[in-house]
């Protein structure tokens, strides 16, 4: 059974506010597709419009294939977990899993066996008599999904589904739903998220979202070494963006001349230079950068450092100092030049 | 509590017994007390005797309190029926069309309970539909008397219901019919379960509409503690009164017991 989900041209607007604009992208069968961003970036819309909880104002929505736009939620097979699991808190965990296999009017003699099995997927088994308000947070969200994937969905919908939980949970969850994914590998899966480990750790793609609109698609490694957008390579990764003129055989920043590879952007141009934090060093080396600290964080195994260089701030995340430098001290920075990409035109001061 | 000293909170409660048991406590222990009087002469009431107790579970008496009883259950139901429908739609309506039906149902509160009588009894006095001089018309008046408290507690409790819930259970594939019965409403059945609470207790005290549509044969009790004490028979009226209220009261505990099973939040 093909499982895709496609976005054709969706444009959602509440009230005069486009709060998606014009989606285009296509998940693949069995792909993990998260959609990135941060919140009021149409991503949970996006999500909604594929639910069928919202209609599109132009746009069709595909799911495997099938034109659903028109069709009304229940009819679209799809699974969906929600942040705040939605359990319904009069039924026990049992009959909650067994809610969907009822409403779509499975066998009877198949129904327990059905629930047996999801739940002991998400490791619930032995929660089945007990009800929602009994659980925890963590095994409320393993319920939620043992519901959702119950009913056998040609595509699970995931709207923040680890925001409520706690980091340490968070974790746990992550690699569980990695390996639900392996166990379930012909289900698509588009996973709503503002937080880009859970987006780098799962999806075989990301779609980056902002403003209603989507603002760059790619693999994680894609995304997060050879960004596309400032908007990516800042939302992704947290990086570096230096307005810089293009020069011959490298750039000029802040009166320094850098060695990166400028890939055909011409010379004399502005354009951005993107660079990851932890691959900025401390001291001496190629492409040296020299200011003067303004703020140091110690994050247990790093510090990030914030230097100001010719009146742009740098960050640099270097392994844990021994003694944590002075505010003032005046340092030198360095990165290789593999590691710097560079952005097109457009310049803005990170 | 908002009072922390001691002396502080001496004076809220003195203050709460001296409004609390004139206006409110007094009064019905007054109506206890002269149920199980003879004659009431100076401040107390004299001649203990529970004849008046006797008379009142019996005759005339068992049959108005069953009048009530009947007249108040089969109201309320219907009101509640009438009411959670009403506001299931008017849920699922725009916000001008909602505001309209919220108006009219809220219509029987605004209005005094005495035109509600008149208007029924002049509405339902000609054929087609002659309903004067039988029960349904008493059972009717309470019904649209009722039917506001329904409407407005349930409509309350619908707009609290967490809509992620109707579409956790329509992504499951559930049509919304499946939804109504399954998820929404046995979600709402604790605040249906008030409503009805409060719609039978209101029904049980309903005397002015009543007093204009009553037939012979369906004479509901607060009628008959009113006719009683307006011959004179003061103390046979206070008994019939304790009775009604220990009636309704069960009633109401019973209801709420249920409640209490009902909530899984």
């Amino acid at each position: 059974m093909n499982s895709g989900i496609r976005f054709d041209g969706v444009s959602v607007a509440y009230g005069g506010t486009t709060v998606l604009d014009g989606l285009d992208l296509t998940v693949e069968p069995g792909e993990v597709m998260a959609l990135l961003g941060p919140s009021g970036s149409g991503k949970t819309t996006a999500l909604r419009a594929v639910a069928g909880f919202v209609r599109p104002a132009s746009g069709r929505v595909f799911i495997g294939g099938q034109d659903v736009t028109a069709l009304p939620p229940y009819r679209r097979g799809i699974g969906m977990v929600v942040q705040q699991y939605a359990l319904f808190p009069h039924l026990r965990v049992d009959a909650n899993v067994a809610f969907g296999l009822k409403a779509r009017k499975a066998p009877k003699a198949e129904i327990p066996a059905r629930v047996a099995e999801a739940l002991e997927m998400t490791g619930m088994a032995a929660y089945a008599r007990r009800y929602p308000r009994e659980l925890s947070g963590g095994q409320q969200q393993r319920v939620a999904i043992a519901r959702a994937l119950a009913i056998r969905p040609r595509v699970l919908l995931l709207d923040e589904p680890l925001s409520a939980l706690d980091a340490q949970l968070r974790s746990g969850m992550l690699a569980e739903l990695a390996r639900l994914h392996r166990e379930l590998p012909d289900v698509s899966i588009l996973y709503v998220t503002h937080d880009q480990v859970e987006a780098l750790t799962l999806a075989d793609r990301i779609a980056v979202m902002d403003k209603a609109r989507l603002q760059d698609c790619g693999t994680p490694q894609d995304l997060y070494r050879r960004p596309r957008t400032e908007f990516t390579a800042s939302f992704v990764g947290n990086a570096n963006l230096l307005p810089v003129t293009v020069g011959a055989d490298g750039v000029a920043f802040a009166g320094a001349e850098l060695k990166v590879p400028t890939d055909g952007v011409a010379a004399g141009a502005s354009a951005t230079l993107c660079v990851r934090p932890h691959l900025v060093g401390l001291g001496e080396g190629p492409n040296a950068l020299r200011g003067r600290i303004t703020e140091v964080q110690w994050r247990g195994s790093t510090h990030r450092l914030y230097v100001e260089v010719g009146g742009h701030r740098v960050k640099a995340d270097v392994r844990e100092l021994r003694e944590t430098p002075a505010l003032g001290t005046e340092v030198t920075l360095h990165f290789a030049p593999e590691d710097a990409v560079l952005l097109g035109a457009g310049v803005a001061d990170g | 509590m908002l009072v922390h000293s001691r002396t502080g909170k001496w004076t809220a409660w003195a203050l709460f017994a001296l409004l609390f048991v004139p206006l409110f406590a007094l009064p019905l222990l007054v109506i206890v007390a002269a149920s199980f009087s003879t004659h009431w002469s100076g401040a107390f009431p004299s001649g203990p005797t529970t004849a008046h107790y006797t008379a009142a579970v019996r005759g005339e008496s068992l049959q108005a309190l069953t009048t009530s009883l009947v007249t108040a259950v089969t109201a309320s139901l219907v009101a509640l029926t009438i009411g959670t429908w009403a506001a299931l739609a008017s849920a699922a309506m725009g916000k001008r069309g909602r505001r309209i039906l919220d108006a009219l149902f809220m219509l029987p509160v605004a209005v005094p309970s005495v035109v509600v009588g008149l208007a029924v009894l002049v509405a339902f006095s000609q054929p087609p539909l002659l309903l004067n001089g039988t029960r349904w018309i008493v059972i009717l008046a309470h019904t649209v008397l009722v039917t506001a408290f329904a409407h407005q507690s349930v409509s309350a409790a619908i707009r609290r219901l967490d809509p992620m819930y109707e579409q956790a259970a329509a992504s499951l594939g559930a049509r919304p019919s499946y939804v109504l019965l399954r998820v929404k409403l046995p979600l709402l059945l604790p605040s249906l379960n008030a409503a009805a609470g409060l719609c039978f207790a209101l029904s049980m005290g309903e005397l002015s509409a009543t007093m204009m549509l009553y037939p012979p044969d369906w004479l509901p009790l607060p009628v008959l503690i009113f006719t009683s004490t307006d011959r004179g028979s003061l103390f046979t009226g206070s008994a019939l009164a304790v009775v009604l209220m220990t009636a309704t009261l069960l009633a109401l505990l019973a209801v709420s017991r249920i409640r209490t099973r009902a909530s899984f939040r």
